[in-house]
C-alpha cells in the first residue's frame, strides 16, 4: 500500500449522483475511507448505497457489518429508498453482519483480542467475495469494552488488515468534541475523510458533506450540499463550469406571437436565460404559461419549479386566458416541481432542481419566481448564478420570472442576475386615467436586435395579445386614453372621407354639366351638317336639272335646224 | 438487563442450583497462547466449583468461522455460558478467577456457602 504509484489512485466509484464528480472517480480502493457526522446526518446510508451500488452496478459485492442496527431494521430502513437488501442478501451479493455490543453481558477476565472479529468479518468477506466493507459505527466497540488500549491496537490492526486484503472500506464515525469523530478514528484512517453534515439555519436545514482530505487524490474542496429521498442520495457539485460551452443558433418562440415579432428574429436562442420581472399581476407567470405551452407544442419536455402555486392552481389558472397545460401533464410533456422556498434551504433547492433535471431531462425550464427564494443577499446570488449555470450547462432554455416590490425603479434580485441572463424583459403597470394597464419591453436580448417599444398587452380569453402601441406627440398612449386617441382618430379620417366623398360629387356633377354642353354643341354642329348636306343635294340637283334642261334645249335646236 | 436484575432473577432457582448442569462454550481463534492459558484456566476453575457438573465444548474459530457470528463473538478468547440461563458471555484468557466466578455467578454460591 506503500509502494508509489506512478499512475493515478485506484478508485472505487460509489455510484452516488455527483459524489464520485467530487472524488474524482470515487473512494480510495482498496483502502478503508472515514465517514463521518452528528446524528442523523446519513452515514449509515451512505454506506449502504456505496455496498448496493457496488454490488448492483459495479459487480462488486460487499459486507455491511452493523454495530447498531439489526440487520431487518436495516433492510426495512433503506427498503424506503428502493434499497432491496434482502434479495441482494440471498442472492450472495451483499453480506450483513449485526455485531452486537451490550457492555452488561460482558465480563472481562484478562486478555483478549478481537480476532473474533475479523474471523466474522473475513468469513462474511470470503462468503461473497466481498470487495467492499462498510463498518457501522465502530466506535460502538468502545463502550463495549472497557480496555480502550486493546480497542485501538485492534483497530489498528483491523485497519491494515482491510487494506492487506485490497478491500475498499467506508467506517463510519460519530462527530465527537474537538475532534472529527468521538475516539480519533481519523488518527487511524488518513488517506480518506468525509464529513457529512446536517445544518440548521434560520430553521432550514441543509444536508452539507465536505472531502475534508483524500490523500494521493485532488478533490473538490467544497462543501457540498446532499439530499436524501425516496431516489436515495443525490450530490450537487456546485462549483460551475467554465463560460464556455456549445451555444445554439435555434430560435424557440416566446410562444406569443407579439413577443416573438418584437425579438425581430422571431423567439430566444436555445439555451439562453430570460428573466420577465414585473410587480405583482403583471402577467409573468402568463407568460411563462405561454413559453412553456409553445414548447410543448413542439413536442419538447418542460419544467416548471414553482414556488408560490401549487400544479393545479397554475394550470387552472391559465386556463382563464386559453392555455390548457393540464394536457401536457398528461402527455408527460410537462412537469410540475412545486415546494414552499422555505421548505428547504437554496441549497437543497439547487440540489432537488439537479436531481429533477438528471431525472426529467427537459430542454424548457420555467422558474417561477426566484423573487421567492429568501436568504441573505450573497446566498440568493451564487444559488441563482448556478440556478443559471446549471441550466446553460445542459443547453436547458431557463425562464426565470422575478417579483419586482411595487413602486421600486430597480430590484436588487434583478440587478444581481441581469448580467447572467440573455434576455430580460420587464412587465409594468402603467397607471393612468383611473386606469391600470399592462406594458411590456424588452430590455435586453443579446445576440439579437429587439424593438425598443414599449407594448401593451391585453389577456384575453385566447392568451396575451400584444397590441400595436400609439405613440404621439404625448408619449405612449395605453388603455382608455389610447382607446380614445384612436376613436379621435377614427372620427377624423371618417371626416375626411366625408369631404373626399363630397368633393367626387361636386366634380361629377361638374362632368355631367361640361358633358351636356357638349352634346349640344354636338347637336347644333349636327344641325349645321344636316343643312350643309341639304344644300349640297339641292345643288347637285339643281345641276342635274340644268343639264337635263340644257340637254332639252339642245335636242329642240337640233330638232329645229 | 444490568447483571443486577439478571442476579435477581437467578436468584429464585439457584435455591437449589447446587445440581444445575453448566453447559460451557470457550470460543477460541487458533492455538495461541491466549486460547491455551483460557483452556487451562476454564478446566481449573470448572474443577474447583463445578465439578462434575459442567460440559466444555471448544470451539476453534479458525476452523469454524461461521459460527462466530451466531454467539455474537467478538473478542476471543469467549466463553459462553449457555445454561443455566441466562446467557453469559465472559472474554479474556480467564486468568482473573475471581471475575470468572462472578461471571459464571458461582461467586455468590461460594460466598453462600
Amino acid at each position: 500500500m506503500t509502494r508509489p504509484t506512478a499512475i493515478e489512485l485506484p478508485k472505487s466509484a460509489t455510484g452516488i449522483a455527483g459524489f464520485d464528480d467530487i472524488l474524482l472517480g470515487g473512494l480510495p480502493a482498496g483502502r478503508p475511507t472515514l465517514v463521518c457526522g452528528a446524528a442523523g446526518c446519513g452515514k449509515t446510508l451512505f454506506g449502504v448505497t456505496f455496498l448496493v451500488n457496488g454490488a448492483t452496478r459495479f459487480g462488486e459485492p460487499g459486507v455491511f457489518m452493523s454495530f447498531e442496527e439489526r440487520a431487518e431494521d436495516l433492510a426495512a430502513n433503506v427498503a424506503s429508498l428502493g434499497y432491496d437488501l434482502d434479495d441482494l442478501v440471498a442472492t450472495g451479493k451483499l453480506a450483513i453482519d449485526h455485531v452486537r455490543v451490550e457492555r452488561s453481558e460482558i465480563e472481562e477476565t484478562g486478555q483478549y483480542d478481537l480476532e473474533g472479529l475479523f474471523v466474522r468479518l473475513g468469513y462474511a468477506v470470503d462468503s461473497v467475495g466481498a470487495r467492499r466493507v462498510v463498518l457501522d459505527t465502530i466506535e460502538s466497540l468502545f463502550s463495549g469494552f472497557t480496555d480502550t488500549a486493546i480497542l485501538r491496537a485492534e483497530l489498528r490492526r483491523l485497519f491494515a488488515w482491510i487494506k492487506d486484503r485490497g478491500l475498499t472500506a467506508i467506517v463510519t464515525g460519530e462527530r465527537g468534541e474537538g475532534q472529527l469523530t468521538r475516539q480519533g478514528l481519523e488518527e487511524y484512517i488518513s488517506d480518506c475523510v468525509i464529513l457529512l453534515d446536517n445544518r440548521v439555519v434560520d430553521q432550514v436545514t441543509t444536508r452539507r458533506l465536505r472531502v475534508v482530505k483524500y490523500r494521493g487524490s485532488a478533490h473538490g474542496t467544497n462543501e457540498y450540499p446532499f439530499l436524501i429521498d425516496e431516489g436515495g442520495i443525490s450530490v450537487l457539485p456546485v462549483t460551475s463550469s467554465g463560460i464556455e460551452r456549445p451555444v445554439s443558433e435555434e430560435i424557440i418562440s416566446a410562444g406569443i406571437a407579439g413577443l416573438d415579432a418584437m425579438l425581430r428574429n422571431g423567439g430566444f436562442y436555445r439555451g439562453s436565460s430570460i428573466l420577465l420581472s414585473g410587480v405583482a399581476g403583471t402577467g409573468k407567470t402568463t407568460i411563462g404559461g405561454h413559453f412553456v405551452n409553445a414548447a410543448c407544442k413542439r413536442g419538447e419536455r418542460c419544467m416548471i419549479f414553482a414556488f408560490e402555486e401549487g400544479a393545479d392552481e397554475i394550470c387552472r389558472n391559465l386556463r382563464s386566458v386559453g392555455l390548457d397545460l393540464r394536457q401536457w401533464v398528461e402527455a408527460g410533456l410537462l412537469r410540475f416541481e412545486a415546494a414552499r422556498p422555505s421548505l428547504y434551504g437554496l441549497e437543497m433547492h439547487l440540489a432537488r432542481m439537479h436531481r429533477d433535471l438528471n431525472r426529467f431531462d427537459p430542454s424548457v425550464v420555467v422558474v417561477d419566481p426566484i423573487s421567492a427564494l429568501r436568504g441573505p443577499d450573497v446566498e440568493v446570488h451564487t444559488t441563482l448564478l448556478r440556478m443559471v449555470d446549471l441550466l446553460k450547462s445542459r443547453g436547458i432554455t431557463g425562464l426565470f420570472t422575478s417579483l419586482r416590490a411595487a413602486g421600486s425603479l430597480h430590484d436588487g434580485t434583478d440587478q444581481a442576475i441581469s448580467s447572467l441572463m440573455d434576455s430580460w424583459i420587464r412587465l409594468l403597470d402603467v397607471e393612468a386615467n383611473g386606469e391600470r394597464n399592462r406594458v411590456l419591453y424588452v430590455i435586453k436580448s443579446r445576440g439579437t436586435s429587439h424593438s425598443n417599444q414599449v407594448r401593451e398587452f391585453r389577456m384575453t380569453d385566447g392568451g396575451i395579445e400584444l397590441i400595436d402601441p400609439y405613440v404621439g406627440p404625448e408619449g405612449v398612449l395605453t388603455g382608455a386614453a389610447r382607446l380614445s386617441q384612436e376613436a379621435r382618430e377614427h372620427a377624423a379620417a371618417e371626416r375626411r372621407r366625408h369631404e373626399i366623398a363630397q368633393r367626387g360629387r361636386e366634380l361629377a356633377r361638374r362632368r355631367d354639366a361640361l358633358e351636356r354642353q357638349v352634346k349640344e354643341l354636338q347637336a347644333t354642329l349636327d344641325a349645321d351638317q344636316d343643312e350643309a348636306q341639304a344644300l349640297l343635294i339641292e345643288e347637285q340637283a339643281q345641276d342635274a336639272m340644268l343639264a337635263r334642261n340644257s340637254a332639252a334645249i339642245a335636242a329642240r335646236r337640233g330638232s329645229a335646224e | 438487563m444490568t447483571p443486577e436484575q439478571a442476579r435477581l432473577d437467578d436468584s429464585l432457582p439457584d435455591a437449589d442450583a447446587d445440581t444445575e448442569h453448566y453447559y460451557l462454550r470457550l470460543y477460541v481463534a487458533g492455538h495461541t497462547a491466549k486460547s491455551i492459558a483460557a483452556m487451562s484456566n476454564l478446566k481449573r476453575v470448572c474443577e474447583t466449583h463445578l465439578a462434575g457438573r459442567y460440559d466444555i465444548e471448544v470451539i476453534d474459530l479458525v476452523q469454524n468461522p461461521r459460527l462466530a457470528a451466531g454467539d455474537q463473538i467478538l473478542a476471543v478468547p469467549t466463553l459462553v455460558r449457555r445454561l443455566p440461563a441466562p446467557l453469559k458471555r465472559i472474554i479474556g484468557d480467564l486468568s482473573n478467577t475471581e471475575r470468572v466466578l462472578v461471571g459464571l455467578d458461582i461467586r455468590r454460591k461460594v460466598d453462600v456457602s
